[in-house]
């Protein structure tokens, strides 16, 4: 009799818990195709001599010709094949530079095409007379198993000699990754800074009017291009956060009526609660190894601060003041966490040990501080100036405020990957439109993402692995 | 009548209902749709515990009560309105209910999310002070997600920072 029981209870357990799982699904769209694996290849030994340009490195003039292939194949690529797909991979490294405000590049639409042979040994005469002080060549080749080879070399026209090589193989589909790590590498060897262009950004796709907004999880490459839609937009979502290791998205749904965080998982195209409690939770981030997760929980109207492993099991709870302790921001190595409360009355900044232990404001400006953002080179805090509504940042002990932007109201900041550049989201008065924008740490160079409709929360993952 | 047999009839029901209660449907009734479904007009007027019931006993302005920047206390003006949802609710002891807690855009979004679901929480706990039962009561938080007046000026913040009682058909 006892066996009969246990048997009926699990014949009406097991479709409740199968309901329940369609239903915490049922916001999701197709699942997406994961990324291939793009590898660095040996190029053999370039010369690496000094750069001769000492002037502005905004006045650094930089030729882009289309790359060179060794026989024009066919390549899923592009349907012109590799001829065609080599000046592409130009257009995309020159808009790169270009539209990120870095040095005067001019594009292949524009330059003679080097032949294949000349990738290696550049034909100078060509170029000295463009005004460029810098002269990228590079090839691509389709190999037999239907991958691409990417090359990538940047020569000092002054000099005549080469500066910096590299080459990657690339599945077809991902040949935009080829580009960027070409850019990348030129802005690395001429600027000394870490590279930023190879990653992506989660957003909020925003559409419909201000009272009844329709808001999707999407995601596009840094540069805006492989856009795609994560949820059909049926339920709300909002806030969301790649992991590291970009296999998977934390965001907030509204997909069972209530504000929860959950873990979408890319490889599967499914989703599960952070914690299973029937209490609102806010506001995830991924600590920088990916092993943690950080999200917010109101229990009876107060919030605070949890971590979770990011393999589930049971939370640690990090904050236990009254009040909104909210957010959270990990420290590159891991140790530290700055967020925001308003114990104090208003929202302020606070930094913890990355155990909760040791909590201290560091925002005395006398302006409100919120979602605070710890930048991934580790000497720079940006925040939400939220009572001017502008973008700044702060040293890490609170000191050093700067103010990078003057919109009607800017918020959330996210870090470029190597924590020179800063994008959020600026909403309009009155419509109450909202658009991603970027400006330098210096606060120069603010511009516009275009995104294909509206767009808020912006997310900058790391550099891809 | 013998009253062994007539308990051993009841038992037997119970089981036998018992039975067809636990017997797994074959095919699982489809989700239930997201939007709420427009209250029936029956020549009685709306049904008990429907939301245009609710608002025809205690008034549309008493629904909502309204919040300074920030705050998320229960004045005099609130407890007012608050006191006209309690009689609702005790005189029909069958309804259950959801206050939506609700911020201005001036605000950032996370923060408006923890502070919609406060303001909600304040509502409910005035509510479950004056006597209604805690578990008849649901809070969410819509944060700056659903404003209801739509201009960028006081006028309109001061009508968006709010908690709104509705009621679950």
């Amino acid at each position: 009799m006892k066996y009969v029981l246990i048997a009926a209870a699990a014949l009406l357990a097991a479709p409740l818990y199968a309901q329940n799982q369609a239903a915490q699904n049922q916001d999701l769209g197709q699942p997406i195709p994961e990324g291939g694996e793009v590898e660095t290849i040996d190029e053999g030994e370039g010369l690496s001599g000094s750069v001769s340009f000492e002037g502005n490195l905004d006045d650094l003039g930089i030729a882009i010709p289309g790359f060179a292939t060794d026989r024009d194949v066919s390549t899923p690529a592009n349907s012109s094949g590799t001829a065609a797909l080599g000046k592409e991979l130009a257009r995309v490294i020159t808009a790169d530079l270009r539209n990120n405000g870095l040095f005067k590049p001019t594009g292949p639409d524009a330059l003679p095409q080097p032949a294949f042979p000349e990738i290696t040994a550049p034909n100078f005469p060509t170029w000295s007379n463009r005004g460029a002080e810098m002269l990228v060549h590079g090839y691509v080749r389709g190999r037999t198993d239907g991958k691409l080879t990417v090359g990538c070399y940047l020569y000092d026209m002054a000099l005549q000699s080469e500066l910096v090589r590299e080459g990657w193989v690339v599945p077809p589909a991902d040949w935009r990754r080829a580009a960027h790590k070409c850019a990348d590498l030129i802005y690395s060897r001429l600027s000394g800074e870490s590279p930023f262009f190879d990653s992506r950004v989660a957003y909020i796709a925003e559409t419909g009017p201000k009272d009844n907004r329709t808001k999707r999880l999407a995601i596009m490459d840094s540069d805006g291009a492989n856009h795609r839609f994560i949820t059909t937009g049926r339920s709300t979502a909002l806030t969301p956060r790649y992991s590291p290791d970009y296999k998977k998205l934390s965001y907030l749904s509204y997909v069972d009526g209530n504000p929860r965080i959950y873990v979408y998982d890319i490889g599967t195209g499914r989703q599960t609660l952070i914690t299973q409690s029937t209490n609102p939770t806010f506001a995830p981030r991924w600590s920088p190894d990916g092993n943690w997760l950080l999200y917010s929980m109101a229990v009876g109207g107060n919030t605070d601060i949890y971590r979770v492993s990011a393999r589930g099991g049971e939370s640690t709870r990090l904050t236990d003041t009254p009040g909104i302790d909210i957010g959270g921001s990990y420290s590159p190595d891991g140790s530290r966490i700055v967020f925001e409360s308003d114990r104090s009355g208003a929202q302020q900044c606070y930094v913890m040990n990355a155990d909760g232990t040791n909590q201290r404001r560091i925002s005395f400006g006398g302006s409100r501080c919120a979602t605070p953002e710890w930048s991934p080179r580790g000497d720079q805090i940006a925040f939400t100036n939220s009572s001017s509504f502008n973008i700044s940042v702060m040293t890490p002990s609170g000191g050093s405020v700067r103010v990078l932007t003057n919109g009607w109201q800017d918020e959330a900041p996210t870090w470029a990957p190597n924590g020179r550049i800063i994008q959020f989201f600026r909403t309009e008065r009155n419509s109450g439109k909202a658009t991603l924008y970027q400006v330098d740490l210096t606060g120069e160079n603010l511009r516009r993402l275009p995104t294909p409709v509206d767009a808020s929360d912006p997310a900058w993952g790391p550099i891809l692995p | 009548m013998n009253t062994r047999v007539a308990t051993g009839l009841m038992l037997a029901s119970t089981i036998a209902l018992a039975a067809c209660q636990k017997k797994a449907p074959e095919e699982l009734p489809p989700p239930p749709a997201e939007t709420t479904p427009a209250p029936t007009p029956a020549p009685s007027g709306p049904a008990v515990g429907s939301q245009q019931h609710f608002v025809d006993a205690v008034g549309q302005q008493n629904t909502v009560v309204y919040f300074d920047t920030d705050r998320f206390d229960i004045d005099a003006e609130d407890q007012t309105k608050l006191q006209r949802q309690a009689q609702y609710f005790s005189q029909y002891s069958q309804v259950s209910f959801t206050i939506e807690g609700h911020a201005d855009e001036r605000g950032t979004r996370e923060y408006n999310l923890a502070l919609g679901e406060r303001r909600a929480n304040s509502a409910k706990n005035y509510l479950v002070s004056v006597g209604i039962p805690a578990n008849r009561i649901r809070t969410v938080s819509y944060g700056k997600e659903r404003p209801v007046a739509l201009g960028s000026n006081e006028a309109s913040w001061a009508q968006n920072r709010r908690a709104a009682t509705v009621t679950i058909n």
